[in-house]
């Protein structure tokens, strides 16, 4: 398996009400293990799921909102974020909490892995992989 | 060319299961190769044996069955979300001390790494799910 491939990790759904976030992110950090070349994207409610200030006490759910800011230490760093979603839900990159990454290229420099892209650039990010995988 | 195939929703609630059944038979008839079809999701309940839906309608469990006898296709069962869903193989009941098991014949139990695998070794990989 040294075949690298690009794969893409769609996430459409708001973090909670259903279970695709969670099991999304799951598969994500399994597959950090497989040294692929790993690219998130964030849409439509998706991008609900990298809003800072999540507090789940309420519907007893586990808030995973966190484990986003790890996803660097697993060599995660590309996270594209669709402005035509954020614009129709009335979200801004403000909006997002902060995830980084640090750069091995670039003497370890922290820099900010999440991206805001518009939606046709995210056409071409998705036309650009080898496997798409839809959440 | 060879398929992987990941089927993201749940039986007779969604046409997901049914779909890439008929794909899967279709691909096989016409010469490609199946390597493995993933269950995700809710997609991991059409791997209890204890689907017993109305005589009249389609047996999506058993279908998968046939299809994994006749055609040697590997289905594999995310096991985090086979367990959360009430479904264990028979070991994973003796380990978790549950006095049953309920995976299908057919079907076998194992990690999200056979996702990402499957992703690597095929030439296309497939979703059916919403």
């Amino acid at each position: 398996m040294s075949e690298i491939k690009k794969f893409l990790y769609v996430n459409r759904k708001a973090p909670y009400g259903t279970i695709y976030a969670l099991e999304s992110l799951e598969v994500v950090l399994i597959g950090a293990a497989f040294d692929q070349d790993v690219s998130l994207a964030f849409l439509d409610d998706g991008v609900f799921q990298l809003t800072k200030g999540q507090n789940t006490d309420g519907i007893g759910i586990k808030n995973f909102s966190p484990t986003f800011r790890a996803l660097g230490d697993y060599e995660v760093t590309k996270l594209f974020v669709e402005q035509e979603s954020l614009d129709e839900r009335g979200l801004t990159a403000d909006d997002l909490q902060e995830v980084m990454y640090e750069d091995e290229d670039d003497d370890w420099a922290e820099k900010p892995s999440i991206r805001i892209v518009s939606r046709s650039e995210m056409a071409d990010i998705m036309a650009d992989q080898d496997v798409v995988l839809s959440f | 060319m060879k398929f992987g195939i990941v089927i993201s929703e749940g039986p007779y609630t969604h046409q997901a299961a049914d779909t890439a059944y008929h794909f899967v038979k279709s691909a096989i008839a016409k010469g490609h190769e199946v390597a493995r079809v993933f269950f995700y999701h809710d997609g991991v309940n059409v791997s209890s044996r204890l689907t017993v839906p109305p005589q009249d309608e389609r047996h999506i469990q058993n279908n998968w069955t046939t299809l994994a006898k006749e055609h040697g296709v590997d289905l594999v069962v995310c096991i985090a979300a086979a367990q959360r869903r009430g479904l264990l193989d028979e070991n994973e009941a003796k380990r978790q001390g549950k006095d049953a098991s309920n995976i299908a014949e057919g079907f076998r139990i194992s990690g999200l790494g056979q996702l990402i695998e499957m992703g690597i070794q095929t030439d296309r990989l497939v979703t059916f799910g919403d």
